[in-house]
């Protein structure tokens, strides 16, 4: 870095004592002057005048960047020697499609102006076409996943995730009973053309509870009158299968366009360096097709996404009592390895996700448009266990059928320096926990009905400066109808506090109907500031209100993917988050860096934490209860990028979060740990665009980690002993080597082939990982090497 | 005509929302074993070991009783029974482990100062259950616990397992209770 400082003051002192000034005139194709086009030499920049003519001085000799461009039409990029004063004369040519992409960027583009949003493309989000929304997201800096077994993949922004991530898909917020750890978002990452992550709650259109950051997924839009196809074949060797995914679209600016994706996953059990991972194979059908209508005036969306997900979980972590566990967890063994095999058992994962939703959009004049959308959204979620009967195997032990009907209505205009957009949301949820199961679900049925309301104006000062503030009220009411045992409902001091909630008397339980209304205001107030070209600097404090989801409210009863008794409380309050956040920006020529600390105070935090034990006939389970504390999450992402030639380059990533329990002086339980990622590029275009990276991934031992470890009695030498279950201590650090290489061949004008070979894990390291849920039961995956061929016509 | 459109996607849900009524019915749990109850008969005398737990999962321990003390150097013949007493009439699930015999294996942990357990039953395999036992009752003035498991898909060829020995059996623990007994 320092080397890299120096470097830059030495080429800015040598070329600083020889400068020049360059003049011109950029016009359009007919030669016709444009006004207020962007002109870019060197590290100078400068607008054209009403007659279309620029000057540039203080310009360095040498060879030099020029970049010029003006909405509406394709910029030019040349690389130019300079040697003495010169006239640079451009004419640039009308790009139609762009036109409406900047039309469109200008009103809604942006989803927080003052909070750094974090864009993946769909060259990244094609690399992970075989894998997960989560594990594409952690190429974002500050993203971490949340694992159960390999399969099983959760975004964490900045150590939050859950409910507190919401993730939008497509303008529709995914209600995929997403409050489950074990619960993946019910997403295809082949639909994804652009994903955006903000770390925080400032996007207000998209509701007031992101605590810890929002995950925003939109489709790709042609917006040319084209017809183009996409095929993606994937071959893992870890799990010994893929996935195929086609898609086609038909682009038009205006009438007709559509487009449809088909996507098919097989794999079969993953393996560790050592051993398979037994039952660890998943499967996925997944559609979806859409059509829209445009005219000048107006457009009219109708979308359908079905994804359906079979997915296994590992056999050796199934655990019974908690003597189980503590032979799991000091063994450091799986309890079941059999050979691989593409059959899924029990225990697993069955889920399906329709998503259905109508959009028009309407402009009302060139900077005014209003947006109407409904969506439709049912999710079935089906796990199944090993039951003690095996007749009943085949017979889901959890089965949740969750509809959800949103409806938006959303006013953008531009006036003056004013941005303004305002809307209101209304949404109906119906849960319903099926009873035929035989087994009590861990969360009931319920219904919700939800309002909300919204504001946000930003104000430019000028190009480089503006403000932004925001503010969102929402209502939300829900009735659940849960079965309590009436043992349960005395143990949780229900009876003299709740009794209102009973009607109905059903032997050993009590027939309930608990009911409660909230009411959030929610609010954010951000700016950006540009410093000349090269330095950005962004402040986002952000006011956020989370209400408790149905397992913090009403779970009780024993999980079994983690043999513990986890109960939820009435009691239980909406949690507050109070964000701070803020980003530099830095480019000089060839370097650019980024970072960002953040400040999360939350009030009434919500979290699980061991209470003690409870003993039934299947023997002792270790008790964990819904808590609310008050917490602080600091920490701080960065981010850098190196062009150290034309063909190498760099680029670093770092996270860092501290989760503090301030009640209780401990550190916050489940946090990721410290990460640092280097990745070095090589790229040749004229080699048919041939692109290497080595990754190296260094993931140090979470050290901040609260003491939740228990004692208990088990049998040893047929004599009962106490003995302490270690949960807490987090497994050691690792160091991950990744590799990736591709090349795209140019078939005709309109038809490429790209190949890519990657290797995840090179060095086949055994390791563990603190958040992997499976944690204590086995390893996590060795070596895969991936074959991607990409047919793009 | 605007806002007729906008009534229109407002009351569609609500229509959807009162069409799909839920089934509010309690769960009826299939799988519960309430009681699990050892029988030793023998020197005339019969020894009741049970445990019972009404609301599964629920707060409260099981209710656990012994009906009396072993007498030293006694050869018991035992059993264990499981039941789901919720049921009207209780559901005897002993009759279930017993047909599908190679898939579960009832487990005895005792000091040998109480006693040691022989298993006098087969599965299809020729493999114990454990559900049928002779207990011989070890050192008269020795207290200790019994503890009695019932495992679901051992592996029931690995080392130890068929001579009564649990380290090694892997599986599922359906049931798991522990007796507090003495010898006379």
């Amino acid at each position: 870095m320092r080397f890299l400082s120096i470097l830059c003051f030495f080429l800015v002192g040598f070329f600083g004592y020889a400068q020049v000034t360059i003049t011109g005139v950029i016009s359009d194709e007919n030669g016709l002057p444009l006004r207020d086009a962007h002109v870019h030499i060197a590290n100078k920049t400068t607008s054209t005048n009403v007659n279309g003519s620029y000057v540039l001085s203080g310009i360095p000799k040498g060879k030099q960047k020029l970049y010029i461009s003006f909405i509406g039409y394709y910029p030019i990029a040349e690389t130019i020697e300079i040697s003495t004063d010169l006239t640079i004369n451009r004419q640039l040519k009308l790009d139609v499609t762009k036109l409406e992409d900047i039309t469109i960027q200008q009103l809604s583009n942006s989803k927080s102006e003052s909070n750094n949003e974090q864009v993946l493309k769909s060259a990244t989000i094609e690399k992970f076409s075989n894998q997960t929304l989560g594990e594409a997201l952690k190429e974002v800096s500050g993203l971490s996943i949340l694992k159960t077994g390999s399969t099983l993949v959760k975004p964490v922004i900045n150590g939050l995730h859950s409910n507190r991530v919401p993730i939008i898909n497509n303008n529709v917020r995914l209600e995929d009973q997403q409050w489950g750890t074990e619960h993946a978002p019910n997403f295809d990452i082949n639909s994804a053309g652009k994903i955006t992550v903000i770390k925080g709650a400032s996007a207000l259109q998209y509701g007031g509870d992101a605590i810890g950051g929002i995950v925003v997924i939109e489709p790709e839009v042609i917006k040319k009158d084209t017809l183009v196809g996409k095929t993606i074949l994937n071959l893992a060797s870890n799990g010994m299968g893929g996935s195929l995914s086609s898609s086609i679209q038909k682009g038009n600016r205006y009438g007709w366009s559509w487009n449809a994706l088909g996507t098919f996953k097989y794999l079969g059990d993953r393996e560790t360096p050592d051993y398979v991972l037994s039952n660890s194979g998943n499967r996925e059908q997944n559609f979806s097709g859409g059509f829209r209508f445009a005219r000048e005036k107006y457009n009219f969306n109708a979308m359908y996404t079905f994804y359906n997900a079979q997915i296994g979980i590992i056999k050796a972590s199934h655990i019974g009592n908690v003597n189980d566990l503590y032979i799991f967890i000091n063994n450091k063994q799986p309890s079941v390895i059999e050979p691989f095999t593409y059959s899924i058992d029990a225990p697993k994962q069955e889920v399906q996700h329709h998503l259905a939703k109508v959009n028009y959009q309407r402009w009302l004049s060139e900077n005014t448009s209003i947006d109407f959308q409904y969506a439709f959204q049912f999710n079935n979620r089906l796990e199944f266990d090993v039951r003690r009967n095996d007749e009943n195997t085949n017979k889901a032990a959890l089965d949740l059928q969750l509809a959800t009907h949103t409806f938006l209505a959303d006013y953008k205009t531009n006036v003056g320096n004013w941005r303004l957009k305002s809307g209101l949301n209304l949404g109906y949820q119906n849960n319903f926990a099926n009873p035929k199961t035989g087994v009590r679900p861990l969360i009931p049925s319920y219904e919700k009905l939800d309002a909300g309301l919204y504001g946000i104006a930003v104000y430019k000062f000028d190009n480089a400066t503006s403000l932004e503030s925001g503010i969102r009220y929402d209502f939300s009411t829900i009735e659940a109808t849960k079965y309590y045992l009436k043992s349960r409902w005395i143990e949780r001091g229900y009876d003299t506090e709740f009794s209102h909630f009973i009607v109905g008397d059903e032997g050993n339980q009590w027939l309930t109907k608990p009911t409660f209304d909230y009411h959030n205001i929610t609010a954010n107030i951000g700016f950006r500031k540009q410093f000349h070209h090269e330095m950005e600097w962004l402040v986002n404090m952000s006011l956020a209100s989370r209400n408790p989801n149905p397992s913090e409210l009403f779970s009780d009863g024993l999980h079994h993917s983690t043999g513990q008794i986890e109960l939820g409380d009435l009691r239980i309050e909406k949690e507050q988050a109070y964000k701070f956040n803020t980003t530099f920006k830095k480019d000089w020529k060839s370097f650019q860096i980024q970072v960002n600390p953040f400040i999360n105070r939350i009030s009434n935090f919500i979290y699980l934490q061991p209470i003690g034990f409870e003993t039934t006939i299947r023997g002792a389970f270790p008790v964990w209860a819904f808590k609310q504390t008050e917490a602080l999450l600091t920490g701080f992402d960065v981010n850098t990028k190196w062009s150290i030639s034309n063909h190498f380059s760099h680029e670093l990533g770092m996270a860092y979060v501290n989760g503090q329990n301030l009640s209780t002086d401990e550190y916050l339980i489940d946090m990721p740990p410290f990460v640092i990622n280097n990745k070095i590029q090589y790229k040749n275009e004229s080699w048919f665009n041939f692109a290497t990276e080595l990754k190296s991934e260094v993931v140090f031992r979470q050290n901040q980690f609260p003491n939740y470890n228990f004692e208990t009695n088990i049998v040893v030498d047929d004599a009962l002993t106490p003995v302490l279950v270690d949960i807490s201590s987090p497994p050691k650090g690792y160091h991950l080597l990744h590799f990736y290489s591709e090349m795209t061949f140019k078939i005709n004008k309109k038809n490429s082939l790209t190949t890519s070979f990657s290797v995840q894990n090179i060095m086949n390291t055994t390791y563990r990982d603190y958040l992997n849920r499976q944690r204590f039961f086995v390893d996590e995956m060795g070596r895969n090497i991936q074959i991607q061929l990409k047919f793009n016509y | 005509m605007k806002n007729l459109k906008l009534i229109a996607l407002v009351v569609i849900p609500v229509l959807f929302s009162t069409s799909c009524s839920n089934d509010d019915a309690p769960v009826n749990e299939e799988e519960v074993i309430t009681t699990v109850t050892t029988t030793l008969v023998g020197g005339g005398q019969t020894i009741t070991l049970t445990s019972r737990d009404f609301d599964g999962d629920g707060p409260n321990a099981p209710v656990v009783t012994v009906s009396g003390n072993l007498v030293a150097g006694t050869t018991y013949t035992g059993s264990t029974t499981f039941l789901n007493e919720l049921e009207s009439p209780a559901e005897d699930i002993t009759i279930e482990v017993e047909e599908e015999g190679a898939d579960h294996q009832v487990f005895y942990q005792l000091p040998s100062s109480i006693g040691t357990v022989t298993y006098t039953d087969t599965d299809a395999n020729g493999r114990p259950i454990g559900l049928n036992f002779t207990l011989v009752a070890g050192t008269s003035g020795s207290t200790g616990t019994l503890t009695v498991t019932l495992r679901h898909l051992p592996n029931k060829t690995a080392s130890g397992v068929s001579g009564g020995d649990i380290t090694n059996a892997g599986g599922n623990t359906d049931a798991a209770v522990t007796f507090a007994v003495a010898v006379n």
